[in-house]
C-alpha cells in the first residue's frame, strides 16, 4: 500500500455528500463552509446516531436496572472506548468525558496546578494560545501566586524553540501548549517541546483542539502527560470533550467537581471517591454528545485520517497560493508547518465588512480576534480573517472564496 | 461559476451605501478634543471596534463632538454621520435621536416615536444593516459611547 493516493482522495471526495448541512444555498449561492475550526459541520452517521440514542435508547447512565438504561450506558461506555483506540491511550481509566477542551483544560488547572503550585512557580504556555489554554492557568495563578510565562513566536507564526528552552525552569510546574494554533495554523513541534520539558521533569499538557481533527493523535507515541479535545471540532456535537491524562497522575489529583456518580459512598463523616475515570465525572454527563463523539470517530476512521491530512495539506496549499495571487493580501500565518487554517487580511478592510460581503456569496469565515488577542497584538491587528478547511472542502469552495474576495475588493476600491 | 447575482449584489450594495463608504474612508470629526466636557469609550469585543467619543458640551448644547479609534466600516462610518448630527443640539435632542436611531435598528416594529424636531434622513443609510443581527452592534457603537458620554457613565459601553 504505498501508493493509496489516488483512489482514496477520490473517496474523500464523495465525503462531502455526507454531510447535510453542506448542501444548501446561502445567499442564493451554493454555501462554502470554511469555519470549520470553529465548529465543523455534522455527517449524517453522527446525526442519525444522535437520533437513534433520542428515540429509543435515552435513559440515565450507570444507574437504572432496566434495560433502556443498560443500553444508554452501553452506547456511553461504548463511545469511551472508541476514542481511547483513536487516541491510543493505554486505557479507558486515562479518558475523561468533558464538556469540551475549555473544561478538560480548567481540570488540569485546578485539579493538578492548584495543589502543588506555589508562589513564584510558573505555567510555560506561548504566545499563541487560545484564551481557552490562557485564562485557566492565570486564575489558578491568581489563586496560588504563580505566574503565566509565554515563550514568544516569531513573524511567521512559529514557535521560538530556543526562547521556549530557556524558559523551561526550575520554578516551571506545567508546559501547556497547542498541537495546532487555531489562529495561525502552525503545527507546534510538540515532540520536541515535550522531550526538553520532560527531560525536566516538568509535565506536558497539549491543547489538541485544532490538532485532532486534522492528524491522527497518539497521545503514547507523543508521550504528552494531558492532551485536551473537543467533539464539535472534529465533526461530533457541541458541548462534548476529552481530557486524556496518564493514570499516575490523575491517579493522584482530586476531584475537580463534586456530586453524583463521582463517588463510592457518602457520608457526612466523609466521602469516598470513584475509580478513574468516574472521579472527575460528577452528575449526569452529555450522554447524546459523547454518543455523537463516538460516532464521528468511526467516521473518521472510515475515512482514514492520514488521507484527511494528505487532502487537507494540499487543500491547505492551494489556498495559501490562491489568496497569495490576490493584490492587497496579507496572509498572517506562514509556518512551515501549517495545519487547516490561514488568517489573512486584505487591503485595508476591516475584517467584519469582509465577512459579511463574504456571507452574501454564500462564503463563511470567520472574523476577528478568534479568542487569541494576544496573537492579534503581537501582528499588530485588531482581528484577521479566517478561512479553515476540513476533510469535506474542496478546491471549488477555494475557489469561491477567492472570487468573493475579489468582489469585496470592487466594493471598497 | 460565481458571477454575482445582481439582485444580491443590490442588497450588499444597500449596506455599503455610497454615503457610507465616503464616511468609513473619510471620517468626518475625527480627532481628539483636548477640552472635552465628556467622554466615553465604546468597545464591540465581536469584532474588535473601539472608538473614543469626546464632546463639549456648553450649558445644555452639545458645541463639539468627535471621535477616535478603529472599527470597521459600517461602525466608523455610523460615529462620523453622528458626530455630524449631533453637532449644536441640544443634550436631550441628542438623546431622543440616540433613542431614536436604535429603536429604528433593533426593533423590527418601531414606529417613528414623537418628533424630536431633528432630521434624520441622512442616518437612513444605516438602515440596511437592519438585516445584519450581527452588524446592528456596529451601528449603534457611537451612540451608546454618546449616550454613557453625555449620562455621565464612566464604565466603557460594551455592545456585547
Ligand atoms: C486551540 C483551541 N483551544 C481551545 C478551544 C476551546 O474549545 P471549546 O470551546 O470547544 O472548549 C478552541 C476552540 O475554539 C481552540 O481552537
Amino acid at each position: 500500500m504505498s501508493q493509496p493516493q489516488e483512489n482514496q482522495l477520490a473517496s474523500i471526495a464523495d465525503c462531502r455528500r455526507d454531510f447535510p448541512a453542506l448542501h444548501q444555498q446561502v445567499h442564493g449561492h451554493p454555501l462554502a463552509f470554511l469555519d470549520s475550526a470553529a465548529s465543523a459541520q455534522q455527517p449524517e452517521s453522527v446525526i442519525e446516531a444522535v437520533a437513534r440514542y433520542q428515540q429509543r435508547d435515552h435513559a440515565n447512565v450507570h444507574r437504572g436496572v432496566y434495560t433502556l438504561s443498560h443500553r444508554a450506558t452501553e452506547a456511553y461506555e461504548g463511545a469511551r472506548d472508541k476514542i481511547r483506540s483513536f487516541i491510543n491511550a493505554a486505557n479507558r481509566r486515562e479518558v475523561i468525558l468533558t464538556s469540551g477542551t475549555t473544561e478538560s483544560i480548567n481540570l488540569v488547572a485546578q485539579s493538578y496546578c492548584r495543589p502543588l503550585l506555589q508562589p513564584g512557580d510558573e505555567i510555560l504556555i506561548t504566545h499563541m494560545e487560545h484564551h481557552a489554554n490562557i485564562v485557566p492557568w492565570q486564575l489558578v495563578c491568581e489563586q496560588t501566586g504563580a505566574v503565566v510565562v509565554a515563550a514568544p513566536i516569531n513573524d511567521a507564526g512559529e514557535l521560538d524553540i530556543d526562547a521556549f528552552d530557556q524558559l523551561l525552569s526550575e520554578r516551571t510546574r506545567l508546559v501547556a501548549v497547542a498541537h495546532v494554533s487555531n489562529a495561525l495554523g502552525t503545527v507546534n513541534p510538540v515532540e520536541e517541546l515535550i522531550s526538553r520539558a520532560q527531560a525536566r521533569d516538568i509535565p506536558v499538557l497539549l491543547d489538541g483542539a485544532q490538532g485532532v481533527p486534522h492528524m491522527s493523535v497518539d497521545v503514547r507515541a507523543l508521550g504528552c502527560d494531558f492532551y485536551a479535545f473537543s467533539a464539535h471540532k472534529m465533526f461530533g456535537p457541541t458541548g462534548t470533550g476529552v481530557l486524556f491524562g496518564k493514570e499516575a497522575l490523575l491517579e493522584d489529583m482530586p476531584p475537580y467537581q463534586g456530586g453524583g456518580d463521582m463517588i463510592l459512598e457518602v457520608s457526612f463523616d466523609g466521602t469516598t471517591y470513584n475509580e478513574l475515570p468516574y472521579k472527575f465525572e460528577a452528575g449526569t454527563p452529555n450522554i447524546s454528545g459523547v454518543i455523537g463523539l463516538g460516532a464521528a470517530i468511526d467516521y473518521l476512521l472510515s475515512v482514514g485520517m492520514d488521507n484527511v491530512a494528505q487532502h487537507e495539506t494540499q487543500l491547505l496549499d492551494y489556498m495559501m497560493q490562491q489568496l497569495g495571487d490576490i493584490d492587497g493580501m496579507r496572509l498572517i500565518g506562514t509556518a512551515g508547518s501549517k495545519a487547516s487554517v490561514q488568517s489573512f487580511l486584505v487591503d485595508d478592510i476591516h475584517p467584519h465588512d469582509l465577512g459579511t460581503i463574504l456571507d452574501h456569496q454564500g462564503v463563511a469565515i470567520r472574523t476577528g480576534h478568534h479568542c487569541a488577542m494576544p496573537v492579534m497584538d503581537y501582528f499588530g491587528v485588531p482581528g484577521t480573517a479566517r478561512a479553515s478547511v476540513a476533510l469535506y472542502n474542496n478546491r471549488g469552495d477555494i475557489d469561491q472564496l477567492v472570487d468573493a474576495i475579489r468582489k469585496a475588493q470592487q466594493i471598497f476600491s | 461559476m460565481n458571477a454575482i447575482d445582481i439582485n444580491h449584489d443590490g442588497e450588499l450594495r444597500d449596506l455599503y451605501r455610497e454615503l457610507i463608504l465616503d464616511h468609513a474612508r473619510n471620517p468626518r470629526h475625527f480627532h481628539k478634543i483636548d477640552d472635552a466636557t465628556h467622554t466615553a469609550e465604546g468597545i464591540n469585543p465581536l469584532c474588535g471596534d473601539k472608538l473614543r467619543l469626546y464632546a463639549k458640551v456648553d450649558g445644555d448644547v452639545i458645541t463639539e463632538a468627535s471621535f477616535e479609534g478603529s472599527g470597521c466600516a459600517i461602525s466608523v462610518a455610523s460615529a462620523s454621520l453622528m458626530t455630524d448630527l449631533v453637532t449644536g443640539l441640544s443634550v436631550h435632542r441628542a438623546l431622543g435621536c440616540f433613542a431614536e436611531i436604535t429603536g429604528r435598528l433593533t426593533n423590527p416594529d418601531h414606529h417613528v416615536g414623537q418628533d424630536i424636531g431633528v432630521n434624520l434622513d441622512k442616518l437612513r443609510a444605516l438602515d440596511g444593516v437592519r438585516d445584519y443581527p450581527s452588524r446592528v452592534k456596529c451601528a449603534t457603537l457611537a451612540w451608546h459611547a454618546l449616550n454613557s458620554a453625555v449620562t455621565g457613565q464612566s464604565q466603557p459601553v460594551s455592545t456585547e
